[in-house]
């Protein structure tokens, strides 16, 4: 972000002071910790917190790797703009998938997607992180995304189990945050917790931050299902009696694996657009996901059990 | 989540250029329980549009199902996240909520009024800037009400909203508003605030949120988001000396070394002179480096990396600060505690202290006077307990650099973590140094602080059986299981005080005699070290007893039909609740 170069600075605008306050979260995480990592969704979110870590500890490269739990279900391009921003930024890339979903054929479509996101997503998660003992580990994750989180701290201690305890969370105050933990427990770092969906997308026009195409309107096959703009990625969707793949001018909101994860019909391309379009849209940017909607405080109980 | 700028739909960069200058105001609601606080946010975030359709669908179905404003939409339900709260109806724990007007962003926490959750509310009033007070019209001020103003001044809120709701309950009566305004006045004087608003609302109605209400024409002054967007936060932080943390030491390869952390107060240019507080080295700024290319100038609350024209010794947890104006740095200090945890202060035990990037042992040595939060008088006490307030003694481990907090919150303020926990017990704000010498009442260490250390009672067990080696074996397996629990362990056997100790005895009467005496003192002395002392020793139980009926000794009688591991398994058992104790026990005897 470029500050300005008068004799008598200004004060920080709300953007620089949430940047600050990001970089110094992911400062003192690593500083405190011995072995973090970065947890690495592929979204909007995940770009904007790698751009924050490649502020934070320039010159030097961002001390610690990305890990990407790969439920197998991404959408391709978010694979391969993965790929391309780990080798761009020289990031040591983990990827980790549950063999044991995979061993037992774990799908979107033929298990539902509470007990896919369980198995793929949760289970693969602490599968990652007991099998690299990583200490503490980065999550883009917003309080103003959902209820729970918005009472979470900054470093959110999670039992040898990865359990989250929402009832005896440890005080945090100022920009202080314990981070002593015993062998086997671990912090959840959230360096954009005070971030709003807003603001990452003006920080990501104003740092001309790059994120994966599909958050830009094209033309792509959809199909309709449970009142949700399905992307036909590959060929395991398999189409129901009915179900026709349609040509629409599509984007998305929010991006996870592709058959959870609806479309919405849009024609903005650019990012300016995005934002006009967020700004003057009525629902809210997880509705395009299927997990949360399943009961009220299902997010809660995802979580306890160690879902980031 | 349409703001009301007409420019997003006709002119969306001109718009996005406009968000650029936006500011960013931190602030906290805070009130008794039942006074509205999460009505209150739950409008404030309905009014300026943040609430989405689909939020609001499940907003309206859940105040259908468990909100308790009748037909009507149940603000509150938006900001009481947890289930649990939902079901108690009471708001427990500290969430944020965001929401931005084209002046500013908005960064609230919504703090609990329930009393036992005081801490949270030190915990959202840390970061803030403003607080907005609740009063219940109807209800005056409270304990509560009082509690909480003195809380947002201890932790440095400066701006105060002091909004009183419910205002359709008392008819909109100016008298009442008039009347309550006066009274918290008076109240708030000793707490020193720079400005004072009193606003009439309705947080259910909407009267004087957003829009001027029409049923308060005898009140002039601003609504409450007027107040908000236009509070002036005095940013004197830039115009302090120089301060700046090290968090991290930037090395990516020989020839680069730098100094990475947040500017906690000041500014700083290149060529501008800064001492480390520890060392007094000092040296000048060369570069300040940043992604986005050197900066002439920085200030505070940027996180930056400087470099400096000369090699001087800094790491993580020094203080960069102006040469001329440097902090305190000194081993003992008085500081404001305000009690976060459960297990109480206990003076003359071991803490860490985590102040800016630094972490250092400290121990409390004692407490000058706690605050008694609703009348704000000084009373005497030895300890505090959750949700107390006093100034205490702190004797750090070796000298910190830091400010009094009234001069700057960042570099004045601190958290105590137990050790043994790793809890986040105390928030804290240094006052002042203290002189050595100064620090008469410190007590020796003894054995009570030298266990509380390793956070266990010193114990003594006493394994003693007619078969060789039996008593040994029962001793180690003991001992093993104990130290895999992660208490700090000394085992005596025959074998190893035969060899050594009372290597120079006879097996006669007077040697046997000799030999339990320098068994006894020996583990007198382990227990002295604060440990839990196993001896295996074949003599009779009862001279045992007798020799060291002062200490905290639990004596096993290893003949008995048991095979090893039920043995060691009884215990354990029995001594669960003397290691439960945290303090010294009364003597057992198990078997």
């Amino acid at each position: 972000m470029t500050y300005t170069t008068h004799e008598n600075p200004k004060a920080l605008t709300h953007l620089q002071q949430l940047e600050a306050e990001s970089i110094h979260i992911l400062r003192e995480v690593v500083a405190e910790f011995e072995n973090p990592v970065m947890l690495y969704s592929i979204g909007k979110d995940s770009a904007v917190m790698l751009h924050l870590a490649r502020k934070a500890f320039f010159p030097a490269r961002p001390p610690f790797p990305l890990l990407h739990v790969d439920t197998t279900w991404k959408f391709r391009e978010m694979i391969a703009f993965r790929d391309r921003m780990a080798a761009e930024g020289g990031f040591d890339l983990l990827i980790h998938v549950n063999p044991e979903g995979v061993r037992q054929g774990i799908s979107p479509f033929s298990h539902g997607s509470a007990l896919y996101t369980d198995i793929m997503k949760t289970a693969g998660l602490k599968q990652a992180l007991d099998h690299y003992k990583f200490d503490a580990a980065f999550g883009g994750a917003r309080r103003d995304e959902e209820k729970s989180r918005a009472k979470e701290r900054i470093f959110s201690f999670r039992s040898a189990s990865h359990r989250w305890d929402p009832k005896s969370q440890r005080p945090e105050l100022w920009n202080l945050y314990n981070a002593r933990v015993r062998p086997g427990e671990s912090i959840r770092a959230f360096p954009i917790s005070n971030w709003t969906e807003l603001d990452v997308w003006q920080y990501i026009h104003l740092e001309q931050i790059p994120i994966v195409p599909l958050y830009y309107a094209a033309v792509r096959p959809v199909v309709e299902r449970d009142g949700m703009l399905i992307m036909v990625d590959d060929e395991r969707l398999q189409l129901k009696p009915g179900e026709v793949v349609q040509h629409k001018s599509v984007r998305f909101r929010t991006l996870g694996c592709y058959p959870l994860t609806g479309a919405v019909e849009s024609t903005a391309a650019t990012l300016p657009e995005i934002i006009q379009e967020m700004l003057l849209t009525r629902t809210s940017e997880r509705q395009g996901r299927r997990i949360d909607h399943d009961q009220a405080g299902s997010m809660e109980k995802k979580k306890q059990e160690g879902y980031f | 989540m349409a703001h009301q700028s007409d420019l997003i739909a006709s002119d969306i960069h001109a718009y996005l250029q406009s968000q650029e200058e936006k500011s960013l105001l931190r602030f906290i609601t805070c009130g008794s329980v039942d006074d509205g606080k999460s009505t209150l946010i739950g409008r404030l975030l309905w009014d300026s549009k943040m609430i989405f359709e689909d939020q609001l669908a499940t907003l309206t179905a859940d105040s259908k199902r468990i909100g308790t404003q009748g037909e009507k939409i149940d603000y509150a339900l938006l900001l009481d996240g947890l289930q649990a709260e939902r079901e108690q109806g009471i708001t427990i724990d500290v969430a944020y909520r965001y929401f931005s007007t084209d002046k500013r962003k908005f960064i609230v926490a919504d703090t609990p009024g329930h009393e036992q959750y005081t801490r949270n509310m030190v915990t959202g009033a840390s970061t803030a800037q403003v607080a907005v007070i609740l009063v219940d019209a109807r209800k005056g001020l409270l304990t509560q009400t009082r509690r909480h103003s003195y809380l947002v001044s201890l932790v440095g809120i400066r701006h105060i909203v002091l909004a009183i709701n419910k205002m359709d309950l008392v008819a909109y009566d100016a008298a009442r508003f008039a009347a309550l305004e006066r009274e918290y006045r008076a109240f708030a004087a000793p707490l020193g605030f720079a400005e004072i608003t009193a606003i009439p609302i309705s947080a259910l109605e909407g009267d004087n949120i957003l829009v001027r209400s029409a049923r308060t024409p005898w009140y002039a002054g601003p609504t409450l988001m007027e107040q908000l967007e236009t509070v002036a936060i005095a940013d004197v932080a830039a115009t302090q000396p120089f301060r700046l943390p090290v968090q991290w030491v930037n090395r990516p390869h020989l020839d680069f070394r730098g100094f990475a952390g947040t500017i906690a107060a000041g500014t700083i240019r290149p060529g501008d002179r800064v001492v480390v507080a520890a060392s007094g080295r000092s040296s000048r700024v060369s570069r300040i480096v940043t992604l986005d290319g050197d900066l002439p100038v920085a200030i505070a609350g940027q996180a930056v990396t400087l470099t400096l024209e000369d090699e001087i010794d800094i790491s993580r947890g020094d203080l960069l600060a102006s040469a001329d104006q440097p902090p305190e740095h000194t081993e003992r200090c008085r500081a404001r505690l305000v009690w976060l945890h459960e297990e109480p202060l206990v003076a003359g035990r071991g803490y860490l202290l985590k102040s800016g990037a630094a972490t250092v042992p400290v121990s409390v040595d004692g407490l000058e006077h706690k605050v008694n939060v609703n009348t704000l008088a000084e009373e005497p006490g030895t300890g505090l307990a959750l949700n107390e307030v006093g100034v205490a003694r702190l004797h750090l481990d070796r000298p910190l650099a830091f400010d009094r907090y009234r001069d700057n919150r960042v570099t004045g303020s601190f958290i105590l973590i137990d050790r043994v926990s790793n809890a986040t017990v105390a928030a804290g704000m240094f006052e002042a140094p203290l002189a050595a010498g100064a620090e008469e009442t410190a007590s020796a260490v003894d054995r009570r602080r030298r266990a509380a250390l390793k956070g266990q009672p010193p114990l003594l067990l006493w394994f003693s059986g007619r078969h060789p080696g039996a008593s040994a074996d029962a001793a180690r397996a003991v001992e093993s299981r104990l130290h895999r629990r992660g208490l700090h362990t000394a085992l005596l056997d025959d074998a190893r005080l035969g060899d050594g100790l009372n290597r120079d005895l006879g097996s006669d009467a007077t040697g046997q005699e000799e030999s339990l005496r320098r068994a006894s003192e020996a583990a007198r002395l382990l227990l002295d070290a604060g440990l839990i002392v196993v001896v295996s020793s074949d003599v009779p139980l009862r001279a045992v007893q007798l020799l060291l009926a002062d200490e905290p000794l639990t004596v096993v009688n290893v003949d008995d039909d048991r095979d090893a591991a039920s043995l060691c398994e009884a215990v354990l058992r029995q001594l669960e609740p003397l290691l439960a104790a945290k303090d010294i026990v009364s003597p057992g005897i198990i078997c």
